[in-house]
């Protein structure tokens, strides 16, 4: 019990910081799920696009030497920039082409197209980048390297923070537009009820490609902080953890925006928690690798109690 | 349907002159040269064009038999990888039937499948093996088990795999669609993962080192572990999941499950014990995956975590779509697509390349080589299957194909049915 | 429009038409060099895509170099030598298949590979039903020799000497006291993790902690803070680079200044890109582990460079070891048969008579098991951050104690 509580404060700030970069990866879900009522698989693929796009903006500066001219941040937000512009594209060309002719397909299909989408992407990125680099794990460089020894238990890496600080600005962005502004406005109505919407003169084809732009754009961002928390990226980076930030929106209850944010950071923790925690509570029996069984058991119980999870709406039956 | 179309304008004669011909021909081709992929594949085409020419049924089942009995044993004598191509296709087309019974018939999204398959994979392999002797004192029994218990083993894991569906079915089934649809992934990583980790505090798995060796199955005194062997036995097991599950399509419980997948609530106000219906689709369905489980162990005489990821899931769920949600013919065939791609195809187009490339006449760098990317391929294709036929490519109708309707009896469905699959 | 079943009758027309045609293209070069007598080809196996890809390419890069450099010494005898990499995709099922086609193509008389034990031991129970032989760059598994198969051979070392050399270092060398085991949970990061696990507390080590990661993640923090708290004096990583630099990398970070031990897994050039200077300091076992100590092995590194435009990893040195058994064992066949073409079985006794060949990376000869006798391991260390690292034990892998 002592080792855990030794183990509790470092825990949860690695937690929290896996658990913002599953949140905002779990927005672009819950986005698209909002007003498409579709599983996009290949929003994890658009996160690895962004991490990949990050990095190499990164590793531009740095061989013409331009990393150690300008400051961190600003070498950060120039990544973050040119990552979210061309995941955002992307989502929206995803849209278009893969998911727009069959809006009025049986459910399934789109999510095969998804997951049709999310193959394509995986191998198309290690084939863009075999050929430009010959290589496919690429390494970020670190641009934040230092770190803050606050107690003897708890060090706070200073691109933890970064990651926090840009999650939680992004996130705040996010609510604000979706609540303050017409488009947000837009958005939300479409998710409520496409048909309506449309009957209301919103032009529900451009609220949909807005809303893949958007969700596309803070996975692309998502990416790139994940490049510079983790640094070593590869084609196949998405995959896992988008399964997990997926399962954090749905956690949080899919379809809603600040479920997405809880389920994420929640998520993250008790992933850290469990981590910790499985092998001195079962005293070596089931230890760190049982995490995932952790995240996915938490998520079936959810699941099972409150069928709409954390945040979401009971929406009831029509007949 | 016949007459009204372009190819209807020719005789019946002359089609079945050319379906013939093209069948025969094909058989005699292949036999010939065992060694090219190109009449493998024409092969599996004749079979096709067998399965919609408009002969009658007796004929239809005797030529398939000379074709799977005959030819393609004496092919397979020559050439043993086609054997294990076409093994394994059979394999995939059991487990895309059985997971059709779930989403195609019965309409429930099931993404982690591969839970059965490994489940059943792993029931074998345990007791197959000396694994089991690390947690069974040998007072009990002998472990590995001798290879006559193969054939217990596929009637145990149908029921007990079963048992498991209903154990996964009972808590998730009043969840909607897409929630299914995670939960039932997440199910399936977790026995992987369990699987991957089951090595202490008592060894029951070997984690991912695997099992290995597991015996092969014995009849008579035989030791059944050439290709061939498992050929038939997939052959047989194969016709016997066809059989079942399309009587079950005809019988009272497919016409529940249809309903359930059309409009749930309808069906309940009909008086269709919905609740039971959805669990039978699913312990059904992981019956079928549980005895497929038990051949593959066997037959790859190793078995391991990795085989079991969310990949195969979605493989097999592909193959239910992308060949046609419901219908068990193309199911069938979107398994052969699949496994082909995956084993074959891709490999041959770039060892041709490959050849092009020592011949001087084209020169592709290490990079490109298109076996490297199959997935990319394969993700093209089921986007472009999706968005130029979501249907998949035999669609489900009630309507079987001519010869295996009874008179009569499900005509009424026809046209409703049509109606609502008809996306184009 | 036509319908339903007439669209498929159609379609499947036009394919056999297209079929055809395309059959006529492609019979060609089969049927054109077919001296088939003459043709011998050697294939190799290993995961060409996926995301092993970067290993498996290696292995079959080294092959090709040594297939192209020897070539001539077959051809001389009268022979079209043909080099025939596969992909199995790290796959089990891929592995059998293609160890299926393989055996069924009789022109393939030895097999250069695989990677993943978990995908060698079903295929080379395939190749050994048939006598085809395979010589294994990488596969450490104890399982793949210890069935003593004639056919199967391999020239890295194995889990049970590479485990215990590396908490026997830590023990004597490192003068640790407390270990914390670390693996990836695959085939290969488990075994030898387990064996270390074995090995520890007969050497006076204690156990502190056993834990496994996923590979393909990328955050380890759950793990590494647990090892900040246990404060062992070693962490022995059992896995391969991409994780393992992380883990390297996320230590530092931590503060944790537990010595990193790792398996040949960790042996390549990338390990210095991902982990950047926490590399220093750190420590792995592998059968070759400085290349160009050597002149010749300076030479090899150079060629290798100049032939790919790539720096070869050791993977690419257990590629080119391997195939030049391979052809070693086969020119010897087919002396011995006279000058004609050998027969599989032959190929595989010549191979495993193999005795003293002068590898790059050892000096091979096999055993009765078709273990490589002549392995040797190789602790080395990081004293900079750059690859390769310096040598700073050397064992003899066919004498150590277990």
């Amino acid at each position: 019990m002592e080792q855990f509580l030794q183990l509790l404060p470092q825990c949860l700030l690695d937690g929290l910081t896996l658990g913002v970069v599953y949140a905002i990866v779990a927005l672009g879900y819950t986005m698209v799920y909002g007003v498409l009522e579709l599983i996009n698989f290949a929003h994890s693929e658009i996160f690895m696009v962004g991490a990949f796009a990050g990095t190499e903006v990164l590793l531009y500066l740095q061989t013409y030497g331009y990393l150690t001219g300008i400051p961190a941040p600003v070498a950060l937000v120039l990544a973050l920039i040119v990552a979210m512009f061309l995941s955002g594209g992307m989502g929206v060309l995803m849209e278009r082409i893969a998911y727009r002719p069959l809006r009025n397909a049986p459910r399934l299909v789109p999510l095969i197209s998804a997951i049709g989408v999310s193959f394509f992407l995986q191998d198309a990125v290690r084939l863009v980048e075999g050929l430009w680099k010959n290589a496919f794990y690429l390494t970020a460089p670190s641009i934040f390297p230092t770190s803050i020894q606050i107690s003897a238990n708890l060090r706070l890496p200073v691109k933890s923070m970064v990651v926090m600080f840009s999650a939680v600005v992004m996130m705040l962005g996010l609510h604000m537009f979706v609540t303050r502004t017409k488009w947000g406005k837009a958005i939300r109505a479409v998710a409520q009820d496409r048909d309506t919407s449309a009957l209301m003169s919103i032009n529900v084809d451009r609220v949909i490609s807005l809303t893949f732009f958007i969700g596309a754009a803070l996975g692309g961002a998502a990416g790139t902080l994940f490049a510079c928390q983790y640094s070593l990226i590869s084609p196949y980076v998405g995959f896992i953890l988008g399964i997990k930030a997926f399962t954090a929106a749905v956690l949080g209850g899919i379809g809603s925006i600040p479920g997405a944010m809880a389920g994420g950071i929640l998520l993250g923790v008790l992933e850290s928690l469990g981590a910790a925690s499985l092998g001195i509570a079962t005293n070596g029996a089931m230890g760190a690798e049982y995490k995932d069984v952790f995240a996915f058991v938490i998520l079936i119980a959810v699941l099972i109690l409150k069928p709409s999870g954390l945040f979401g709406e009971e929406t009831g039956e029509k007949v | 349907m016949l007459k009204n179309s372009l190819l209807g304008q020719i005789d019946k004669k002359y089609l079945l002159l050319l379906g013939w011909t093209m069948i025969i021909g094909v058989s005699i081709l292949f036999y010939l040269f065992p060694q090219s992929g190109l009449f493998f594949l024409l092969f599996l085409c004749s079979l096709l064009v067998l399965y919609y020419l408009p002969v009658n049924n007796a004929l239809r089942y005797l030529a398939a038999a000379i074709i799977l009995v005959g030819i393609m044993p004496l092919v397979g004598m020559q050439n043993t990888y086609y054997f294990d191509v076409i093994t394994q296709v059979g394999i995939y087309a059991s487990l895309a039937i059985g997971l059709n019974i779930v989403v195609g018939f019965a309409g429930l999204l099931n993404f982690g499948y591969v839970a059965f398959y490994a489940f059943g994979a792993y029931l074998y392999a345990i007791f197959a093996s000396s694994q089991a002797a690390n947690f069974i004192p040998a007072a009990v029994a002998h472990f590995p088990l001798s290879g006559h218990w193969f054939w217990v083993f596929l009637a145990l894991s149908a029921v007990l795999t079963a048992g498991l569906g209903l154990l996964l079915g009972f808590p998730v089934l009043r969840l909607r669609g897409d929630y299914l649809a995670i939960v039932t992934l997440g199910f399936a990583e977790i026995i992987r993962i369990v699987f991957n980790n089951l090595d202490k505090p008592i060894n029951i798995t070997n984690g991912p080192k695997g099992i290995s060796p597991i015996q092969p199955p014995e009849l008579f005194g035989m030791v059944l572990n050439q290709p061939i062997h498992f050929y038939f036995i997939v052959l047989v097991i194969l016709v016997l999941t066809i059989i079942i599950a399309s009587r079950l399509d005809s019988s009272r419980i497919g016409r529940c499950w249809a309903a359930i997948r059309e409009d749930e609530l309808a069906a309940r106000s009909m008086g269709v014990p919905v609740v039971r219906m959805k669990l039978l689709a699913f312990a059904i369905g992981a019956s079928f995956a549980g005895v497929m489980g038990v051949i593959f162990a066997a037959k790859q005489t190793f078995v391991d975590p990795s085989s079991f990821g969310f990949m195969e899931s979605i493989g097999i769920l592909s193959m239910v779509i992308v060949g046609g949600m419901g219908n068990i013919a193309g199911v069938i065939i979107g398994a052969v697509g699949v496994v082909m791609l995956q084993l074959n195809i891709l490999k041959e187009f770039s060892e041709y390349l490959g050849q092009l490339a020592a011949q001087g006449i084209l020169n592709i760098p290490s990079q490109v080589d298109p076996a490297k990317y199959e997935k990319l391929i394969y993700g093209l294709i089921l986007i472009l299957a999706c968005i130029y036929r979501p249907q998949g490519l035999m669609p489900a109708s009630r309507s079987l194909p001519a010869w295996l309707k009874k008179k009569g009896k499900d005509q009424i469905t026809n046209g409703i049915q049509e109606d609502k699959t008809d996306v184009t | 429009m036509l319908r339903g079943k007439s669209k498929v009758l159609v379609t499947v027309l036009l394919l056999v038409f297209v079929a055809s045609v395309l059959g006529g293209c492609s019979s060609k070069p089969k049927t054109a060099t077919d001296n088939a007598a003459n043709v011998i080809k050697i294939a190799s196996v290993t995961p060409l895509s996926g995301s092993q890809a970067a290993l498996g390419e290696n292995i079959k890069l080294g092959a090709q170099m040594a297939f192209d450099e020897r070539k001539a010494e077959i051809e001389k005898l009268g022979f079209s030598l043909q080099f025939a990499p596969q992909d199995d995709q790290a796959d089990p099922k891929v592995g059998v298949a293609v160890a299926q086609k393989l055996v069924a193509d009789k022109d393939v008389l030895a097999v250069d590979g695989h990677f993943n034990s978990g995908v060698a031991i079903p295929s080379s129970e395939i190749y050994a039903k048939d006598n085809l032989v395979m010589v294994s760059p990488a596969n450490t598994a104890i399982g793949i020799t210890d069935r003593k198969l004639p056919s199967v051979n391999r020239i890295c070392a194995r889990d049970d000497v590479q485990g215990p050399l590396g908490a026997d270092f830590a023990a004597q060398d490192l003068k640790a006291k407390k270990i914390f085991v670390v693996h990836d949970k695959t085939t290969y990061g488990q075994a030898i993790a387990d064996e270390v696990k074995a090995r520890a507390p007969k050497v006076g080590m204690e156990v502190v902690g056993y834990e496994g990661i996923t590979a393909g993640e990328s955050d380890f923090s759950a793990v590494l803070n647990k090892v900040a708290v246990v404060k062992p004096d070693v962490l022995y990583f059992g896995g391969i680079y991409p994780e393992g630099s992380l883990i390297i990398k996320q230590m530092k970070d931590k503060g944790i200044t537990a010595k990193f031990i790792g398996p040949d897994g960790m042996d390549d050039p990338e390990e210095v890109k991902i982990a950047g200077q926490a590399v220093i300091g750190t420590f792995y076992t592998s059968p070759a582990a400085d290349i160009s100590r050597t002149p010749k092995g300076k030479a090899w590194v150079d060629s290798f460079k100049a032939k790919f435009g790539k720096e070869p990893s050791n993977w690419s040195a257990y590629g080119y070891d391997a195939m030049n058994v391979i052809i070693e064992g086969l020119k010897k066949a087919i002396e011995t048969n006279g000058g004609k073409k050998p027969t599989r079985q032959q190929v595989s006794e010549a191979v495993r008579a193999v005795k003293g060949l002068e590898g790059i990376t050892s000096t091979i000869s096999f055993d009765e098991k078709g273990d490589n006798k002549g392995a040797k391991l190789y602790v080395a260390e990081f004293k900079e951050a750059k690859y390769p690292p310096t040598v700073v034990k050397e064992v003899n892998a066919g004498e150590f104690v277990k």
